[in-house]
């Protein structure tokens, strides 16, 4: 089951009597535990802070009838099934007006009565139903990407309306050209075309102007200047030719160029959209309330009141909520959430530890020594806008054509127009605009975008989502590919590789009595055990930091971990059995008697990893590794995996150094990482990737996601950026090859306008059809 | 053919309402999601309006169905 959602559908439909539909289903997998999560004391008298008023203010709005209106980001949906599941809990419970999720962006809408309910109880029912619930507080930008994409779709309505009807009455108008039409109707088609492509130009295709206007006072060409000279030029060509009655108009051609080019921009601006959840990435990882100790007594107070200075108590389990320096206590820190390591690490008296970790063991109490933008988590954010700053710019292909291209239809439409100036002044303007229009860069400008368009659906139908428009283009320019370790070339977790027994019984006895002691430890280590089935039941635990766990189970005295410590419980009859050989960390099972059996927990590399490292040697890109594990792992690592350089225990600093080191030496990086440590490196590289699994900042902040984690998705995105590549060259030669042949003949006179219009169309068409060969990933582009 | 001197304002006053609609549905938020709903149709809830005759011969059918 990968939710509560789908657990609690899959309990309706047993429920229901429909059963049958695991018994014809072709794979099995293991029954749910399906009970509820119990939401404790402590929990409640948290989740109680967001019934202060003072905390409320920032996200609750009261509506004049009483009733309070707040969003929430809720953590852990994954399907349509959890909005189901979450729609009908919430509706159900007293108190609640309206609760509706929203599925693309985990975000919950509720109305609520504060006199039935209070907010407190509702996030605990969330809780209850297996999901978390934050606040969400809109940050500016976000609210600026949000009014950036209603105005786009608005633009995009507005351009597709205008254009079918234009389109219907040009139809009206070259029927009559072949057959004869009255004047008067011709006319008042005309008028009435114009009124409806008058909205399209002025509102959908605004942006094209704005930007073309910002590029020439930057003195810098784009595609936008053309764009924009063609739909200005033709519009105000046609509607001089309505309003004198003479000439030709365009207005179909107008609306339907603006028409596309604005999907083009809509698909890409949504992409960029998609993982834009920037307001999520902080709240995840600092908790909302902290236990501060005045005068001796524990009080939960709001995580942002803190100050430097304070003390805070830290219970195991919870998530630390500011840097800060251990005064008291000694436990382990899980830092997986910044370092991608899932080891927890051992911290004494005295030691650092860094907000946003969590406390795996015992009890800590800890002094504030920095909090917000001091904090560590906040110097990570800023090291990753510098890098974002400094990233080499990937020049894109069209815009540098486009620049040549516009000077140089720019300096012909003068010399043309100066030139029948002088010969007849009253064909000057007619020929100058039909130069215009016959070099209209409709194909040019559609070249790049309609490829790009294509090429990034299909990789997204194959799990690679591109979210920034340059990434094709960098891709396939890429010479070397650079990954982090844990998270990325291996599972992240932990999980159990061998079992060796040493007495007579089997290994799967001692896994149960293993599995049997680690079933109440929330400890990584523990939880690689968890999926085990254990009939034994252990008593009288008790973990000992840092060395293992002791139990009782039918009487006799187990423990498990650290050979030394485990070995200890043995009585001195045996001799301590040899460490085996194999790399990895190895667990002693012992009891009171003699020693039972090794495990041996390794983080596995993926299974698909071997094979596309080979893969991308083959397609001559060179891999390397970046890590900040020191260990023996990442030789074993990159030997399995024939990664040639390797870079082992280096800081989220020096991985970026690195990154630019290479690029100094012209090399063209692609990073692939998962942590927040990883977040500045992958900013830095010209194209970065983020595992599926990757925390929500470094989704954020990446290029693209590998959203199924399955990196020979690698391997297609780069050969189908390749392919991108060459598409877009053809159709860029086709475009300019075009118009080279056009410009001349339109320039001399000699082309009619309505075989501007068909030779316009027919380009535009071809490089259509040329981009759409890229939306399968055809025999050429897949791996085989 | 004169009629089109009424038909084609009349047309275009209907582009004016879609357009006015369009908007009207983007501002209040109807497109951002554009999942929940195609899903919301599978969620079993509608149970009170469905007719009790109805039900009934749905639970026949069900029993008919072949394993």
């Amino acid at each position: 089951m990968c939710c509560p959602g789908c657990q609690a559908v899959a309990q309706t439909i047993v429920d229901s009597g429909l059963d049958n539909f695991y018994k014809h289903r072709a794979t099995t997998s293991y029954t749910p535990d399906f009970t509820l999560k119990s939401v404790s004391e402590a929990q409640l008298s948290e989740l109680a802070l967001y019934d202060q008023d003072s905390i409320q203010q920032d996200f609750v709005v009261t509506a004049e009838n009483g009733l309070k209106e707040a969003t929430l980001v809720i953590e852990g949906i994954t399907c349509a099934a959890c909005v189901w599941l979450l729609e009908h809990h919430l509706n159900k419970q007293d108190g609640v007006e309206k609760a509706s999720v929203n599925l693309t962006n985990h975000r919950a809408r509720l109305t609520w009565n504060p006199q039935i309910l209070p907010l407190s109880m509702l996030l605990a029912e969330i809780y209850r139903i297996g999901y978390q619930a934050h606040p969400y507080t809109p940050n500016k930008e976000e609210q600026l990407l949000d009014q950036e994409r209603k105005r786009a779709t608005r633009r995009l309505g507005v351009a597709g309306l205008g254009m079918m009807q234009v389109m219907m009455i040009a139809v009206a108008l070259y029927g009559g050209a072949l057959q004869g039409i009255e004047s008067k109707h011709v006319t008042f088609m005309r008028w009435a075309s114009m009124v409806i492509a008058t909205p399209v130009i002025l509102y959908a295709a605004r942006p094209f102007f704005v930007a073309a206007l910002r590029d020439l006072r930057t003195r810098h060409l784009s595609m936008d200047v053309p764009v924009s000279i063609a739909v200005g030029g033709a519009y105000l060509a046609s509607v001089w030719a309505t309003v004198t009655d003479s000439g030709e108009v365009y207005f179909d051609s107008v609306t339907m160029f603006t028409f596309f080019l604005l999907i083009g921009r809509f698909l890409e601006m949504q992409a960029r959209h998609r993982t834009g959840r920037a307001g999520n990435a902080m709240l995840n990882l600092l908790p909302a309330s902290a236990i501060k100790v005045i005068d001796g007594e524990e009080t939960m107070i709001p995580a942002k009141e803190l100050a430097v200075g304070d003390r805070v108590i830290i219970k195991p389990g919870h998530t630390v909520p500011a840097d800060g320096r251990i005064i008291a206590g000694n436990s382990s820190i899980d830092e997986s959430a910044l370092t991608g390591e899932y080891l927890p690490i051992r911290k004494e008296q005295g030691d650092e530890v860094i907000g946003g970790t969590i406390n795996v063991e015992n009890p800590i109490t800890l002094e504030v020594t920095r909090i917000g933008a001091e904090s560590q988590l906040s110097s990570i954010v800023r090291l990753l806008e510098r890098a974002q700053e400094d990233k080499p710019k990937a020049a894109q292909l069209a815009d540098r054509v486009a620049s040549y291209f516009v000077a140089a239809v720019l300096l012909t439409a003068v010399t043309v127009g100066f030139s029948w100036w002088l010969i007849s002044p009253e064909d000057a303007f007619w020929i100058t605009l039909s130069v215009l229009v016959v070099t209209c860069p409709c194909a040019l400008s559609l070249a790049t975008p309609t490829a790009l368009t294509a090429a990034t659906g299909t990789l997204r139908q194959n799990g690679v989502l591109i979210t920034r428009g340059h990434v094709l283009e960098s891709l396939s320019r890429a010479t070397h590919i650079v990954f982090d370790k844990t998270g990325t070339l291996t599972e992240g977790n932990l999980t159990l590789q061998d079992t060796l027994s040493l007495d007579d019984h089997t290994t799967d006895h001692h896994l149960q009595i293993a599995a049997a002691l680690e079933k109440h430890s929330e400890h990584p280590i523990a939880q690689a055990f968890h999926a085990v089935f254990t009939p034994y039941k252990a008593e009288n635990l008790q973990a000992t930091l840092g060395q293992g766990l002791e139990g009782q189970i039918d009487g006799l005295r187990y423990r498990i971990g650290k050979p030394d410590y485990a070995f200890a419980v043995c009585s001195n009859t045996h001799t301590k059995p040899y460490l085996p050989a194999v790399c990895g960390q190895w667990l002693l099972l012992c009891n009171e008697t003699a020693p039972l059996a090794w495990f041996r927990l390794n983080d596995q590399v993926r299974p698909e990893a071997a094979q596309t490292i080979k893969h991308l040697h083959q397609l001559g890109l060179k891999c390397e590794m970046l890590t900040g594990d020191s260990s023996s792992a990442v030789d074993e690592v990159a030997t399995a995996l024939g990664i040639d350089t390797v870079i082992s225990g280096v800081s989220p600093e020096q991985k970026l150094k690195h990154i630019q080191q290479l690029q100094r030496e012209g090399a063209q990086v692609i990073m692939v990482g998962d942590g927040i440590n990883d977040i500045p490196v992958l900013a830095g590289a010209q194209t970065s990737i983020a595992m599926g699994s990757a925390t929500d900042l470094a989704k954020t902040n990446a290029d693209g996601v590998l959203i199924s984690a399955d990196l020979m998705r690698l391997t297609d995105a780069i050969r189908l950026s390749r392919k991108t590549r060459s598409i877009i060259r053809q159709n860029l030669a086709w475009s300019a090859g075009y118009n080279l042949l056009a410009l001349p003949l339109a320039a001399l006179g000699f082309i009619a306008p309505y075989m501007a219009a068909l030779g316009m169309s027919l380009s535009s068409i071809v490089v259509v059809a040329n981009a759409l060969r890229l939306s399968k990933l055809g025999k050429a582009n897949r791996v085989k | 053919m004169d009629i089109i001197f009424l038909l084609i304002p009349i047309a275009i006053i209907f582009v004016a309402c879609a357009i006015w609609a369009f908007f009207y549905s983007v501002n209040s938020g109807q497109f951002e999601d554009l999942e929940t709903p195609a899903h919301s149709i599978l969620f079993e809830d509608d149970e009170h309006l469905i007719p009790e005759d109805a039900k009934k011969q749905d639970k026949d059918n069900q029993g008919q169905t072949p394993e």
